[in-house]
């Protein structure tokens, strides 16, 4: 599997995501700086990964949407390409309007840092497929804007739709429906707050996250 | 020309921060605050001469980058 991290500046979990890709593909990601204006050939999957681009100015992810690599995301995203974006990354992709809704500042407006529970809410994805639906899992969370908000059409929408891939099991910031990750709508784009790329090592805080770097380097490969 | 472009999260959208500056002023004893919301003003130097040409390229501005039309309203003054 060929995979890629786009690199802003303030991005802090871009080699965390390289090392979970790497471990699950046995290859090591292109790392792209956000400036590049070309992919690498051959792409399967881009990972656009958490951190604080540009300090947050302005409203998360906005100015990395503008970025000139985002456009080539969207580009890849729109010919069916595999997105996957993770907090800040998912904030990001929000911003670029490859997901709908808005990630707001939490609801009790502290910075929250731990390790929640989730559900898989739907493993009919590339993503999610090395889970089952309604498993619950544990990823740890840190972010000061996840609160998920959209409009009551998106909403049902997103629920009818079975696009709701992950949700808290208890409240953690305020999301709407407890919304924790949502899918697109050819299911090819997943973004979510908490982190799996932080989940992938039995030392370090659980391996709850291997399944989805594993289903997608077999789902890659098998492609 | 010079621009003040006004950010406001639109009527309905949870403001978290702005309960929490209001709950604030009713603390240091301003009563009557019934509700405070925040949001943001961009004060914009352009070489723009022409108002039209200005007013259409702010407004672009707006819908592109500085506000998230999902959540949040914008005016426009251009001085």
């Amino acid at each position: 599997m060929k995979s890629a991290v786009i690199v802003f500046p303030g991005s802090n979990c871009d080699r965390d995501m390289a090392v979970a890709l790497h471990e699950a593909t046995g290859a090591a990601p292109a790392m792209v700086w956000h400036k590049d204006s070309q992919l690498p050939e051959g792409l399967d999957l881009i990972a656009v990964p958490g951190g604080f681009s540009f300090g947050d100015y302005l409203r998360c992810g906005a100015i990395a949407a503008q970025s000139p690599i985002m456009r080539e995301v969207a580009d890849f995203a729109g010919k069916g390409g595999h997105v996957l974006g993770v907090c800040n990354g998912f904030q990001v992709l929000i911003e670029t309007g490859l997901l709908p809704g808005v990630l707001m500042r939490n609801a009790t407006l502290k910075f929250v840092c731990r390790d929640v529970p989730l559900r898989v809410e739907e493993a009919q994805s590339a993503f999610t497929r090395g889970y089952m639906s309604g498993q619950e899992i544990v990823l740890p969370v840190a972010h000061h804007d996840g609160c998920y908000v959209a409009d009551d059409e998106t909403l049902t929408q997103l629920e009818d739709e079975q696009r709701v891939a992950f949700r808290y099991r208890d409240a953690v910031n305020g999301s709407m429906n407890d919304i924790a990750g949502i899918l697109s709508q050819n299911r090819r784009v997943l973004g979510m707050m908490p982190h799996p790329e932080r989940a992938v090592d039995a030392r370090v805080l659980g391996t709850d996250g291997t399944p989805m770097f594993r289903a997608l380097s077999e789902m890659m490969v098998a492609a | 020309m010079k621009a003040r472009v006004f950010v406001t999260l639109k009527s309905g959208v949870l403001d978290p921060q702005g309960a929490a500056i209001g709950a604030a002023l009713g603390g240091m004893g301003f009563d009557g605050v019934n509700s405070v919301r925040q949001g943001k003003v961009f004060e914009i130097d352009m070489t723009d001469t022409d108002r039209p040409e200005a007013e259409a390229r702010l407004d672009a501005m707006c819908k592109r980058l500085l506000a998230n039309t999902v959540i949040e309203d914008y005016s426009i003054d251009l001085s």
